[in-house]
């Protein structure tokens, strides 16, 4: 085999795992647009928040630790001891719930019934006030985060990969765990929302207010419901990418990321997002490879977008999108 | 006028009708400066088909809306099983047993039809969501139970050949057929249905009017329909509210109603002369 070749299908290779990354990111905008026609500008920082969140109980941080010295003139930094990596998530899944609870109270439960941009607003609010308070709870240092997953080549993918091709990939252990991660959480919520009844109800909340009221279903128990789905996917896509870079601010700018894979999957359709992920993914890891010799790299990102611009120009609903029929 | 006071009568065609279930006392309506309902009372009795007619604008859909929730009347008071009902959210109505339909079908258009009559059930089901989510014992038990009573609905209203269908490719006339056993899937004590025949072809309507008639006779669900094909209301109703610019102007058998001279007033004019 040709060595171009075997390297377009390493770059492929590695665009997938980088794919299931974004895809994961994009769920958790879809999960909340789907629920309540509302593009939750926060889903980066929520990720971030949640990581955050997870290495400060890993390491016993105590919470609010500079507010409280600065105000007590005290100096605790941590409580002495470091929670499992086992109790430490659903502590975090937690505090995701408790923030998404306080998110229906004091922000959606005023602004029922706003035009779409009204709420997207809020959210861009939202953003910031959780950005701060992360720094405030757990401080503004980057932080390493460790949940147990190997990192680095992986020998089985190298061995396996050299056998067939007499050529090894290069693959990090990290991606091939988040890939199985998305999978296994792609298909519970692919299954909760099929199989189980506050899955039906919130499908139905979804698709007409008004009906989901009249059945009995109530809003506000479904909204807190959606964003502490997306709380937990975030906590995820969070782990994931601060397993990889470290837990900082930067980690919250993966949302933007995830809009181009929203355009081209549609923001209504669970499939699409990972569809749209794994094709940004691959997509741009192949147009850098093949366009590098002419136009010298560094067209990766570029790539994502210029995509999905065009998607803009020809198919604005997106692959998988709802079709947008206006009548007239 | 019929006596309130007691437990009920029997129809001419032999029905019972039981006592007074739902009382609607001097209930006021305003939105702003308008006023869409004005100190208008009367009650629902258990058993019973009770009509709400009037001309476009009466007021009508937003008594309906009242009853269910939707709406908060600024003055009076709603009476349900004896109790003053206190201000209450449109799926805390919907979980007291009192299910409705819409004048402008609000069905879940993007599920089938089974998955549309499921989300019916929802307050019927109990068995917590992680028990569900895994899919043991009772959660099954509980969505086999469910599914048996959902079946049954759907060969009562004869829509077995669309049980799959997703909802949006239907013709008009289904939906509205679809909607009423989402609502009656809720095994609801009040079913209330806004204008459940209107825009549909005369033999649509006629079986609209069989599965009423039906619903009411078989599950003594007792129901509040509004309706402008005066010949409908008169062949199903037991009692009739007559509505005019948000005011009550006739209340009574369809007969009396008929003879009622504010009533035919309001539909028919006042000659000039």
């Amino acid at each position: 085999m040709p060595d171009t070749l075997l390297f377009a299908m390493e770059a492929a290779l590695n665009g997938l795992t980088a794919g299931i990354m974004y895809a994961l990111v994009a769920l958790g905008f879809v999960l909340i647009f789907k629920a309540s026609g509302i593009f939750n500008f926060s889903q980066g920082v929520m990720a971030l928040f949640a990581a955050l969140t997870l290495v400060g109980f890993q390491q016993g941080q105590v919470p609010f630790a500079h507010l409280i010295n600065a105000i007590f003139g005290t100096r605790v930094h941590h409580f002495g001891w470091n929670l499992p990596t086992l109790l430490a998530i659903p502590a975090t899944v937690g505090v995701m719930v408790v923030f998404a609870w306080a998110v229906e109270r004091f922000v959606l439960r005023h602004l029922v019934n706003q035009k779409p941009i009204i709420l997207f607003m809020a959210t861009i609010g939202l953003a910031y006030f959780l950005e701060g308070l992360g720094d405030l709870m757990w401080g503004a240092e980057v932080k390493r985060l460790d949940v147990g997953i190997p990192q680095g080549m992986s020998g089985a993918v190298d061995d396996l990969t050299f056998g067939l091709f007499g050529y090894g990939f290069y693959m990090d252990t990290l991606d091939l765990y988040a890939m199985v991660i998305a999978a296994l959480l792609v298909a519970v919520l692919v299954l909760f929302s099929q199989y189980t009844k506050e899955g039906r109800a919130l499908r139905a909340v979804a698709d007409d207010h008004q009906a989901a009221l009249s059945v009995g279903i109530s809003l506000r128990f479904i909204w807190v419901l959606t964003w502490s789905i997306a709380g937990i996917v975030a906590l995820v896509a969070g782990i994931m990418w601060g397993a990889k870079s470290g837990v900082q601010f930067s980690l919250s700018l993966i949302a933007l990321k995830a809009l181009p894979v929203l355009i081209l999957g549609g923001f209504t359709s669970i499939p699409g997002a990972i569809v749209g992920g794994l094709i940004i993914g691959v997509g741009e890891k192949l147009f850098d490879f093949f366009m590098q010799p002419i136009v010298g790299g560094a067209t990766e990102n570029w790539f994502a977008y210029m995509l999905a611009l065009v998607f803009l120009l020809f198919r604005p609903q997106g692959l998988f999108g709802e079709k947008i029929i206006e009548r007239v | 006028m019929l006596d309130t006071q007691d437990d009920g009568y029997m129809t001419a065609d032999g029905r019972k009708i039981g006592g007074v279930a739902m009382e609607m006392r001097n209930i006021t309506l305003r939105f702003g400066g308008v006023v869409a309902i004005k100190d208008i009372s009367f009650d629902i009795r258990w058993g019973e088909v009770r009509a709400i007619i009037g001309p476009n604008g009466a007021g009508k859909s937003s008594m309906l809306n009242v009853i269910s929730g939707f709406y908060h009347p600024q003055e009076g008071e709603v009476i349900y099983k004896g109790y003053k009902r206190p201000r209450m959210r449109p799926y805390e109505v919907a979980r007291m047993g009192i299910a409705r339909t819409f004048q402008n079908i609000a069905l879940f258009e993007g599920m089938s039809v089974l998955d549309n009559i499921m989300t019916g059930r929802l307050n019927h089901m109990s068995s917590g969501f992680l028990s569900q989510a895994m899919w043991w014992g009772k959660a099954a038990r509980e969505e086999e139970e469910n599914r048996e009573k959902v079946e049954k609905i759907i060969d009562f209203l004869e829509i077995q050949h669309i049980r799959k269908t997703p909802v949006a490719r239907l013709p008009y006339g289904l939906k509205k057929r679809v909607e009423l056993a989402r609502a009656l899937a809720a095994e609801p004590a009040i079913l209330l249905l806004d204008e459940p025949m209107a825009g549909m072809n005369v033999e649509e309507k006629e079986d609209m009017c069989r599965f009423v008639l039906d619903v009411n006779d078989e599950f003594g669900t007792t129901i509040v329909l509004i309706e402008h094909d005066m010949g409908v209301v008169m062949d199903l109703s037991d009692r009739v509210v007559v509505m005019d610019y948000g005011k009550k102007i006739g209340d009574g058998t369809p007969d009396e109603v008929r003879n009622d001279e504010e009533v035919i007033k309001a539909y028919l004019g006042v000659a000039h002369d």
